[in-house]
């Protein structure tokens, strides 16, 4: 079996697992899981709301699911993207409302993006330099830093920016809004930002030094000094892109849909970010589908949240997790028997 | 004054459980990111058994064996060679919508439980300050005195000499993490029994702050419990500044709780972790 094929089969297996135990939470719950999973698929498919909030889920998942594959391509696990995407959409939201409302699209745009990226990176590079010069573990500071960032986000809005007696701040410039994709759902044209940051990591990753060098710190830090890879600039360097990554998630939920900052928008993406990359196996185009997949799967709950509890969908977040960390370890033991 | 230092011990007893459980699966090699999930599994089980016995010490066996279970699927997974850090977040994940479905399928609500039994205030009537204080003497003394210490500590620092002496270091590790998923799961009883019931996600990130607690003790657990208690003080005293001064009402209240937190990022920020050492295999199968 080639990496690649290993890597797909992984996937596969662990899907399969989790729609498995799925199913045996849905008879738990008394309720037939045929039944269940082919109302799923019939409600999200035959309504293009529906389909619209899958997209709206997957991009910013893809993004979020982008960030923690970066980091754990130099071997750090960025469990910071709560904080990151917080921090962003908090920075995207103000930026936007104190443009002048007659600022054109092609500069408000870009502008709203890069504060969400730049808000993100900040948060990513205090973690990597702690890695880096003073030892801290990266998931420790993350989780940190995930609890610090959402309460002073919190804070802020509270004391500066929410309208007397509401969770929602001022409403972002016109020229900053991205158009929406289907009436009456949330998806909107920040996919392209999304499908952009797959093609750039995808780039990056395989046809750059750069890339090559994230890689060879993640596989050993040793093997990458003694080809004179400085290992702390990589690593601060790939969580600061890690983090700049899960910021721009804010641009689907700011700029795409809400247009203005609210109390714990986009809260909960960060974390399943996690999944999407470990299902999507840090292959940024895996990443892409893996984000659909959980985008059907959250959107799909909800649909049929009449028959099934919407925990239920929930869970299978987590689960997928599991299956994916047993499955990877099964595949190598099955290849290299077949070997 | 008595009061104060009742209310320090009773709040104290969760954090102090978590952070010795964690001592004790870290020193035998596995990432203890599961804790967050021991705990709600833990308070769900003690006050689900406890509705439904309307006994205690049967609530907080429930939250102990609840416990015990998530370190078994935990430390079989890290055994199997699965990433631990990846496992223990999965597991967390799962925790935190898993307790709001059981409590969906059982009680048809997913906010709160029914009502359970409630822990006393009296702090020597309470079971759970008992329990506490042996664990808090026993467990550093284990780790440090007996054999199934060395052998623990030696499945997370060279597994290859326990097999060389005949000893399986996976049995070793789920003994560990046995004990430590117990610890942890008395805990989240704790969390729910103090209350009469339980409540979604009330776990709160204590598995987490108990986690930072082990590794800024040097993995030491006696530090740690000594550490969880600490940050007990400072939780009490800042409740207290806060109500009776007046530079305390202008800290805004969303950021009251942070000391935690920010303390934690302070001293990881400003201690290299030269000091702190890890056990050598940790988070290797």
């Amino acid at each position: 079996m080639t990496g690649r094929q290993r890597e797909v089969y992984a996937a596969a297996i662990a899907l399969l697992a989790t729609v498995a135990i799925g199913s045996v939470l849905m008879l738990i719950a008394h309720r037939g899981p045929g039944y269940v999973w082919s109302e799923m698929v019939v409600r999200v498919l035959t309504s293009p709301t529906r389909l619209g909030d899958a997209l709206y889920r997957a991009t910013a998942l893809s993004l979020t699911g982008l960030a923690v594959s970066v980091a754990l391509d130099a071997g750090l696990f960025n469990i910071a993207g709560e904080a990151q995407l917080a921090a962003g959409v908090l920075a995207c939201a103000v930026v936007g409302a104190a443009l002048p409302d007659g600022t054109p699209w092609p500069i408000a745009i870009p502008i709203c993006a890069l504060a969400a990226a730049v808000a993100g990176a900040a948060i990513g590079a205090v973690i990597g330099v702690l890695r880096v010069t003073r030892g801290a573990h990266e998931v420790i500071t993350s989780i940190m830093l995930n609890e610090i960032v959402a309460a002073i986000v919190l804070w802020i809005g509270n004391a500066f920016l929410f309208e007397n007696g509401t969770i929602t701040g001022p409403a972002i410039a016109s020229g900053a809004r991205l158009p929406q994709l289907v009436a009456g759902s949330s998806a909107n044209m920040s996919f392209v930002i999304a499908a952009g940051a797959i093609a750039l990591v995808w780039w990056l990753r395989g046809r750059t030094t750069w890339g090559q060098a994230l890689l060879a710190v993640g596989r050993d830090h040793d093997a990458a000094r003694s080809v004179g890879i400085s290992v702390g600039r990589v690593q601060i360097a790939a969580m600061t892109v890690s983090g700049a990554l899960a910021g721009l998630a804010a641009t689907d939920f700011v700029m795409g849909n809400r247009h203005a900052f609210e109390e714990g928008l986009g809260r909960g993406f960060g974390f399943v970010g996690l999944s999407a990359a470990l299902l999507g196996r840090l292959n940024p185009i895996g990443i892409g589908i893996a984000s659909l997949v959980l985008g059907f799967l959250s959107v799909g709950g909800l649909a049929v949240e009449d028959i099934v509890p919407k925990e239920l969908p929930e869970m299978l977040e987590g689960i997928v997790v599991i299956a994916i960390a047993i499955a990877v370890p099964w595949v190598m033991r099955h290849a290299r028997r077949a070997a | 004054m008595i009061a104060f230092v009742q209310r320090v011990i009773l709040a104290s007893i969760t954090l102090v459980l978590a952070a010795l459980g964690g001592s004790v699966t870290e020193r035998s090699g596995v990432i203890d990111l599961a804790i967050e999930a021991k705990l709600l599994f833990g308070a769900f089980a003690a006050a689900a058994v406890g509705h439904a016995t309307g006994s205690l010490a049967a609530a907080i066996a429930a939250g102990v064996i609840a416990g015990m279970l998530v370190a078994a699927v935990q430390v079989a997974c890290a055994v199997y060679g699965a990433d631990q850090v990846i496992v223990g977040i999965g597991l967390n994940l799962i925790a935190l919508a898993g307790t709001r479905f059981l409590m969906q399928v059982i009680y048809d609500t997913g906010t709160n439980t029914p009502p359970s039994p409630q822990l006393t205030d009296g702090v020597l009537a309470n079971p759970l300050v008992w329990i506490t204080v042996v664990a808090a003497i026993a467990v550093p003394l284990a780790v440090r005195r007996t054999r199934w210490g060395l052998r623990l500590r030696a499945a997370g620092d060279r597994p290859e000499s326990l097999i060389a002496v005949g000893v399986s270091p996976a049995r070793t590790r789920l003994y560990a993490g046995l004990v430590g998923g117990a610890l942890a799961g008395a805990g989240g009883a704790k969390l729910s029994l103090a209350v009469a019931g339980f409540s979604a996600d009330m776990a709160g990130g204590r598995g987490y702050i108990a986690l930072a607690m082990v590794i800024l003790a040097g993995w030491r657990p006696a530090l740690a419990a000594l550490g969880a208690l600490g940050l007990a003080v400072a939780d009490a005293l800042e409740i207290h500044v806060e109500i009776t001064t007046a530079i305390g009402r202008h800290i805004p209240t969303e950021l009251a709780h942070l000391v935690p937190y920010v303390l934690t990022l302070a001293v990881l920020a400003i201690w290299s972790s030269h000091d702190r050492k890890p056990p050598q295999a940790l988070g290797k199968p």
